[in-house]
């Protein structure tokens, strides 16, 4: 049986309302209001985790977010299951399971354990200096190293809970509901500002909220109930929106801060259906308070990390808000009057404390006198040597500090105990203020770190400004809030503060030991196992930059990024080396600041929302029809539509043969489509493509080539001329968008006295393209009115018609080389036009091809896709198309660079087509091309850019960039394999019809 | 991210619009009478300054309207924003 440490009733827990949970398959009872580690507690339980590299036991150590050792796997389920929760912040639900981690077979027996022996073995760095050789054993090492580390297992299973992301915008953020947060939200919505007040705790009011003491008075109230009466009034305020456990995970410029809501992980299991589990606030605040408040430090002694050594304030916390003891035979041990609150609020719930250990010889406030006067024992003047206990401490000892603290004197004295509490002073909660690109400075009266420079609208309050205590708080808040806010005045001023606490500290970084430093296990970093001796051995070993040493060592780089202990590694540094704190700087504290869900980042972007795709109007028709697609930009596109079990080459060269010896039908779409106005659409065409523009007819279509200002190809495509200051230009699917943003770039920029409108209209229009010798009696069969003669419908000419009563534009234009006819209708007519070209087509056999299709086809006439047969580094020059290069205009962008002295090179990469050796061989595009394979080292000449077979030419076809490429005609090349060498003959890139008679067959 | 004051819309996200590089530098009205070193320093010299720098920004997801921002790089602080055409604020 264990016991029951619940030693008084609390208004913060409900005892009517008991909850049963299982840590480590061992059934507990808690009540609502507990968190796992106060109920665990309750149970008489400290071991819960072993540590990270030595498996030592370890315990609860503090009661708040900044928790190095109780993180726990929660939840046994593969899609629910979580590590690294932090026992002290898991609110307490009926069902919860929840079990220790990096231990095995268990938490009470772990193999690992060993390591604690093999300690002298493992310094810092152990795994750097030892695995290092020989090189190629690494993923031998491996294998264990990543088996032994990390901490907890992760869900293997698709997480099934709702996430979401929700914007918010506020006058006023104030991240923190302690005394200071209260004080700040209700000064600002009582002043008129749009307020939002976060804090990551279930309740509000802070450490203040639980402060039931008579040693400290707010107008002669005690301090809990005078801030119960201010939190009642806020709720009052309609401008003012209230977040509990909602945690500031980061803190960006231009006061933009991320924010995690925790909406269910308090509920039970069955009253979490169908409610969103988290929500990532992002909010935009004009102005930001910051009271985070502060963190308790540790004391850095000789096992300082055993289970039931605790933060004095925590012990204090579990009392004053769960009703918990966490020890039946209680020591405290303290630089600072803090332990004494801690004190007599435990002496006051009859929980017995066996001595409190202080570093200070000379100490004198009311809180002291208290304490002595209910018979409390203090060793003044004391340190903690040495603890003893394997899962639990049962022992202390302690000697007297010299008088500069440097050393031990006298003799050992021992002190039983079930509970240590240990207080090392306070470090302001500056992680927030720096992450927003805050300066601190350090004030060295009392070793701390505090906001100096803000970098936007935006201040610190309270302790973690470093003003910590009762009278700093009531004495400093007010103004900075009545300045801050440019507010006249506030409800805080004049108030009678009643305060027995003395600020007097006595810091000592690492507390001296009457064993060698070799010799001791003094704990800095908790979760990380990294000891002052391996700090010292960092410094030794050469490392001086505090951010050199934090990797070396490991130091606050767990998931509590070091809350505890980074000041004392900071100490330890400075003494050793003989700098100064403030001169060393402090590591950067990364966002979050406590760690975030993967949910809670992706939101509801997750499955078919993760990467949203566009559809075609034709889309529903290319599923029915079993297309496979492929990815293009945002676009789904059908690849191919595989018949009877077809492969994807089958399919293709099926597709192929239909488009050339009959008919064949593509939804082109995804092409871009710019609509362009103005009376001076002309000149604007002649400046942005290479080609001329002036002496298109109406109801003629062009192609045109588009530069980068540095002379290479950006993009292609066919313009009509639709009416006198009216065309419609076609972009390459992909390019679209930034097509659009480039002559919007230079129309506005450059050339803002030209009268052009640029419309995307992408959208609006459906694209069918029928091509092949029958195009054209499928096509005037669906619309019968139209004149399809040669005559009067000639190759690269547009036409505007009806299909019923709607309005479409017919361009008889080819990327396949067939004569062949884009019909234009508004999108959501496109499937329906689709249908009846499919219909018309039947008695042709008319055969629907996808994209690869098209690549083929377009790559037997030498067409090239930009972006495929070109990259950033081709010119039309390059690309032989020295045809589509306007001699007569003066300029057009990218045309000063085509004579550019590296753009007019005879060896730079030229476009050529490629005939492999054996007909049947194709090539791998992006295969490297060479000459001479015993040239060494063998250079490089070019790479395969397209390669198909084609099925109309019964041979290997192939596109590719060759150094000088133009001047190779017939000269024999090399494609080296992996296994092979392939021989190609240089070739022209227009493999089929380069008469161009199928255009009009 | 920061926020823009967009001259045509207002205060947006900065996830709103895109750069667009160092401003001022205007396209030569005569290319072909530049040398390759004046057509390069045009075609490929830019400044990336810490501190204040004059750069073009679009509001690419708003108004797609092209402005000039005047921002501090080592603080993202923008000092001013003015349309295309205007000459930057003195001060």
């Amino acid at each position: 049986m264990t016991k029951n440490l619940r030693v008084k009733t609390s208004k913060f827990i409900d005892e009517t309302y008991k909850i049963s949970f299982k840590f480590n398959g061992t059934t507990y009872y808690g009540y609502k209001g507990d968190t796992l580690a106060s109920a665990l507690l309750a149970n008489d339980i400290h071991l819960v985790g072993r540590s990270f590299k030595y498996h030592r036991p370890r315990g609860i150590m503090t009661a708040g977010s900044e928790e190095p050792n109780a993180i726990i796997q929660l939840h046994s389920n593969s899609s629910r299951t979580e590590p690294n929760v932090r026992a002290t912040e898991i609110e307490i639900y009926e069902g919860l399971e929840a079990s220790s981690q990096n231990c095995w077979p268990s938490v009470n027996f772990d193999l690992g354990g060993v390591n604690n022996f093999l300690s002298p073995l493992l310094p810092a760095g152990f795994y750097y200096k030892t695995f290092m050789w020989p090189a190629s054993f690494w993923e031998k090492y491996e294998y264990f190293i990543r088996k032994s580390a990390g901490l907890g297992k992760s869900p293997t299973e698709p997480d099934p809970d709702i996430y979401e992301h929700r914007y918010i915008h506020c006058d006023v953020l104030v991240v923190g509901a302690g005394i200071s947060g209260i004080m700040a939200a209700k000064t600002a919505a009582k002043n008129g500002f749009k307020t939002l007040l976060v804090d990551e705790k279930s309740y509000l009011g802070g450490s203040t909220i639980y402060q039931d003491s008579e040693q400290f008075k707010i107008n002669n109230q005690i301090l809990n109930s005078w801030l119960e009466k201010e939190i009642n009034e806020i709720k009052k305020f309609e401008n003012l929106e209230v977040k509990t456990r909602t945690s500031v995970a980061a803190f960006h410029g231009y006061n933009f801060l991320l924010a995690r809501e925790n909406l269910t992980d308090h509920l039970s299991i069955d009253q979490r259906t169908n409610k969103t589990r988290q929500r990532l606030l992002k909010i935009r605040a004009k102005k930001v308070i910051t009271a985070t408040g502060a963190l308790e430090r540790p004391l850095i002694f000789d096992n300082n990390d055993r289970p039931g050594i605790l933060l004095s304030s925590a012990i204090e916390k579990y009392a004053n808000l769960f009703g918990v003891a966490c020890g039946e035979k209680n020591v405290l041990f303290t630089n600072n009057d803090s332990a004494y609150e801690t004190a007599i609020s435990l002496y006051q719930k009859g929980i017995n404390i066996e001595a409190i250990i202080d570093n200070r010889e000379e100490i004198d406030s009311k809180l002291i006198k208290e304490a002595e006067k209910n018979n409390i024992k203090i060793y003044k003047g004391f340190t903690v040597v040495n603890t003893f206990g394997y899962k639990r401490i049962n022992k202390i000892s302690i000697m007297q500090l010299s008088k500069d603290g440097q050393k031990v004197v006298g003799s050992k004295i021992s002190i039983a105990c079930d509970c240590l509490g240990i207080s090392g002073g306070w470090t302001p909660a500056v992680h927030l203020f720096t992450q927003s690109g805050g300066k601190l400075k350090f004030r060295d009266e009392d070793q701390v770190f505090i906001p100096n420079i803000y970098p936007s609208d935006q201040i610190s309050i309270g302790s973690c400004n470093g003003d910590f205590t009762l009278d700093e708080i009531i004495s400093s808040v007010p103004n900075k809030l009545k300045e801050f806010l440019n507010v006249k005045k506030t409800d805080y001023e004049n108030l009678e503060i009643y305060s027995a606490f003395n600020k007097s500290k006595r810091n000592i970084w690492l507390l001296p030991s009457d064993k060698v430093i070799g010799k001791t296990k003094s704990f800095v970093d908790y979760q990380n196992d990294a000891t002052a001796k391996d700090i010292k051995l960092a410094l030794r070993e050469g490392f001086r930059s505090i951010e050199h040493v934090k990797r070396y060592t490991t130091t606050g780089m767990g998931t509590d990024q070091g809350k505890l202990g980074n000041m004392h590694a900071l100490g330890i540094i400075s003494e050793t080396a003989g700098s100064k704190m403030g001169e060393l700087g402090t590591t950067t504290f990364r966002p979050p600041y406590t760690p975030l869900t993967f949910g809670t980042i992706v939101g509801r972007n997750v499955g078919e929302y993760f990467d949203i795709f566009r559809k075609t109007p034709i889309h529903d028709w290319h599923v029915k029809n079993k297309a496979e697609f492929e990815n293009v930009g945002q676009w789904k596109r059908a690849w191919y539509y595989p018949k009877d079990g077809e492969n994807m080459h089958e399919a293709v060269q099926r597709e192929s043969k239909a488009a050339r010896d009959s008919a064949g039908i593509l939804d082109a779409s995804t092409l871009g489509k710019i609509d362009i106005q103005g009376t001076d659409a002309s000149e604007f065409l002649n400046r942005v493509y290479t080609n001329s523009w002036s002496k298109l007819a109406i109801g003629k279509c062009r192609y045109g080539l588009m530069l980068n200002e540095d002379g290479m190809v950006y993009d292609d495509g066919v313009t009509t001329r639709l009416g006198e200051n009216h065309y419609i230009m076609t972009t390459t699917t992909g390019g679209a968008a930034n097509v659009l943003g480039k002559l919007e770039d230079y129309l506005q920029t450059e050339w803002p006295e030209l009268d052009v409108y640029l419309t995307s209209v992408t959208d609006h229009y459906a694209t069918v393209s029928v091509c092949g010798p029958n195009s054209k009696k499928i096509v005037s069969q669906v619309i019968p009115e139209l004149d399809f003669s040669d005559e009067s419908f000639p190759h690269m000419s547009f036409k505007n018609a009806k299909i019923d009563k709607i309005k479409c534009r017919v361009m008889r234009i080819s990327f396949t080389g067939e004569h062949s006819y884009e019909i234009n209708v508004q999108a959501n007519y496109g499937k329906s036009v689709w249908e009846k070209c499919m219909e018309a087509g039947k008695e042709f056999n008319i055969t629907p091809y996808g994209t690869e299709t098209m690549h083929l086809l377009r790559a037997e006439k030498g067409f090239i896709i930009v972006g495929q047969d070109t990259d950033a580094t081709m010119t039309p020059i390059d690309l032989q198309m020295d045809w589509i290069v306007s001699k007569k205009k003066y300029d057009f962008i990218g045309k000063r660079s085509l004579y550019r002295s590296d753009t007019i090179r005879d060896d730079r990469k030229q476009l050529v087509g490629l005939l492999t050796e054996n007909p049947e061989e194709v090539l791998e595009e992006g295969a490297q091309i060479i000459a001479d394979i015993k040239k060494s080292p063998v250079e490089m000449l070019g790479h395969v850019t397209s390669s198909y077979y084609s099925p109309n030419l019964k041979k290997s076809i192939a596109l590719g960039v060759v150094k000088g490429g133009k001047n190779m005609m017939g000269q024999k090349l090399i494609i080296p394999m992996e296994n092979k060498q392939i021989n190609v003959t240089v070739a022209d890139p227009v493999f089929l019809d380069k008469e161009n008679k199928r255009l009009n067959a | 991210m920061f926020v823009i004051n967009c001259p045509y819309c207002g205060e947006r996200e900065q996830s709103e619009f895109k750069a667009g590089g160092e401003a001022h530098i205007v396209r030569p009205k005569q290319p072909t009478e530049l040398s390759d070193d004046q057509w390069a320093e045009y075609l490929f010299m830019r400044k990336n300054i810490k501190g204040i720098q004059f750069e073009r920004w679009v509001h690419t997801h708003g108004c797609r309207k092209w402005f000039n921002v005047i921002r501090d790089t080592s603080n993202d602080v923008i000092k001013a924003v003015y349309k295309m055409g205007e000459k930057p604020p003195t001060k």
